[in-house]
């Protein structure tokens, strides 16, 4: 009887051997994926450039880093300084810009701090400041945690003090936390409208130029990592960046309204 | 306590469509941590036995440090075997990061002591049992070792079960290494955290009820081919 046991699970192993695809490997942000785009971009890529793309969901700043170590083909993360560093270090052959989308602010329905009628992103962040209102902030280096960083440091203000939670995490995690304590958070669109769990949370202010997030695209550098599928990396950027991308990434939707804005400059 | 409900239900209908996705990532979970409890009971029992046996010098600091190691934090050894993997690190060439080859390579580090320190505890018992004999029958050391894994197989069975159920569980190692790329290495336990992320507790839950499920039946299955508790040979 342990013998057959044994056989039927080395025929597992063996098994195993068989199991690896070639293909892309991309470094997407948690943002991205949450979005729920990538599940309409890949089988239209895998139908068109016939490219096996295998997405690596990981914030921004893990991102950088498995590009750095070679451990990806490419990487579409959305953090302008941190991509602009990444490329000058010769990490990258180059950066293209391919759309954006936007980031809002979540907060209690019955919004505590007022933050519904104010003006610009600076001035909504100084009231929840003033008010001590509950705020989690992702804490994990990602895009959106950079981005709402700057957010903060353009208000002015340095956020510390009982009410200022780093939840250190991906965007979902970060809601549920938010939903749990009916806190204040930076969420981008996307993310908070495919989130199952929204509790007595409320989109409060959106629309302030400061807060479109512009996502890019970068090959990791052949010159450094010989093995990287450069190839398919070059025919996937074409891809992005021509009129059929266009037209899928500025048709999708959620509940009747546009996500992202495609913004890829032709070559 | 309605999410536990919606979890339930919702198990019952992944699991009563076939649902193509779930089946996926099911015969992932069990493709992954089979072979990986296959190859850390490869080296787990023969060198819990060994250690039972032989008497060296620093024997007790071993086995400390080995029921130690029952506890290593799989998120930590996931990291290293990342780093270990990873294109720039020193088995970069093989390219076996973010396949299922790594994700058991991680499993295989945390399970073998595990593995190891229960099947030393049931052989060093064993060996007190039969030590008068084996030495008076004049054996080798390796005759000794392989007649006390013979006969103690059915406790070796529960060393390696233990095993399996510590790997089929666990995140922290194969989220970093394997990636939990769609089609290629996501498994129950990463498809769980993914949802969960999501804020889809209903789908979270289903998938750890079929995880659990998983695990039950499994035990089920070896118990039931192994025949335990139902001869009087034991």
């Amino acid at each position: 009887m342990i013998r057959k046991l044994l056989t039927a699970c080395w025929a597992m192993c063996l098994m195993t051997g068989l199991a690896s695809a070639d293909g892309l490997k991309l470094a997407v942000t948690t943002s991205f994926h949450n979005s729920g785009l990538a599940e309409v971009l890949l089988p239209e890529i895998l139908k068109d450039t016939g490219i096996d793309v295998q997405l690596l969901v990981v914030g921004t700043g893990q991102a950088l880093r498995l590009g750095e170590a070679g451990d990806v083909d490419a990487i579409l993360v959305h953090s302008k300084a941190a991509e602009e560093a990444f490329v000058a270090a010769g990490h990258g052959t180059h950066r293209r810009e391919i759309m954006y989308n936007d980031f809002v602010l979540i907060g209690p329905s019955d919004d505590p701090a007022g933050i519904a009628g104010t003006a610009t992103a600076a001035e909504a962040l100084e009231r929840i400041a003033a008010e001590s209102a509950p705020f989690v902030s992702r804490g994990d280096e990602s895009g959106t945690h950079k981005a709402e960083r700057a957010l903060w440091k353009a208000a002015g203000i340095a956020p510390e003090g009982s009410w200022y939670r780093a939840a250190g995490a991906g965007m979902g995690a970060t809601l549920n936390t938010a939903a749990g304590m009916n806190a204040y958070v930076l969420s981008d669109r996307a993310s908070w409208l495919n989130f199952g769990n929204k509790g007595d949370l409320a989109l409060l202010f959106a629309g302030d130029p400061v807060l479109f997030n512009q996502y890019a695209y970068i090959p990791v550098n052949p010159a450094r990592h010989p093995h990287v599928n450069e190839d398919a990396a070059a025919r996937l950027e074409s891809w992005l960046t021509s009129p059929r991308a266009k037209a899928l990434i500025g048709g999708y939707e959620i509940g009747g309204e546009t996500l992202f804005t495609f913004n890829a400059v032709p070559q | 306590m309605n999410d536990i409900l919606a979890g339930l239900v919702e198990a019952g209908r992944l699991v009563v469509t076939l649902d193509p996705d779930l089946i996926e990532i099911t015969l992932r979970s069990l493709q992954v941590t089979v072979t990986a409890t296959v190859i850390a009971a490869a080296i787990g029992l023969p060198f819990g036995a060994w250690l039972a046996v032989n008497r060296f010098r620093h024997r007790r600091a071993t086995i400390a440090v080995m029921n130690a190691l029952m506890g290593l934090p799989p998120v930590v050894v996931g990291l290293i075997v990342y780093i270990l993997l990873s294109r720039s690190g020193p088995f970069g060439v093989f390219g076996l990061l973010f396949t299922p080859a790594a994700m058991i390579i991680a499993q295989v580090i945390i399970i073998t002591p595990l593995i190891a320190s229960i099947s030393h505890q049931a052989i060093r018992d064993l060996w007190a049992e039969y030590h008068d004999l084996l030495i008076s029958l004049n054996t080798t050391k390796r005759q000794r070792i392989h007649a006390l894994l013979w006969d103690g197989r059915r406790a070796l069975l529960t060393a390696a079960l233990a095993g399996f159920g510590r790997a089929i569980g666990e995140v922290g190692a194969i989220m970093i290494v394997g990636g939990n790329i769609d089609h290629a290495t996501r498994v129950l336990t990463t498809a769980i955290a993914l949802e969960t992320g999501k804020g889809n507790f209903a789908l979270a839950l289903a998938l750890g009820f079929v995880l659990i499920a998983l695990a039950i039946l499994v035990n089920f299955l070896i118990h039931g081919l192994s025949r335990t508790e139902s001869e009087s040979r034991w």
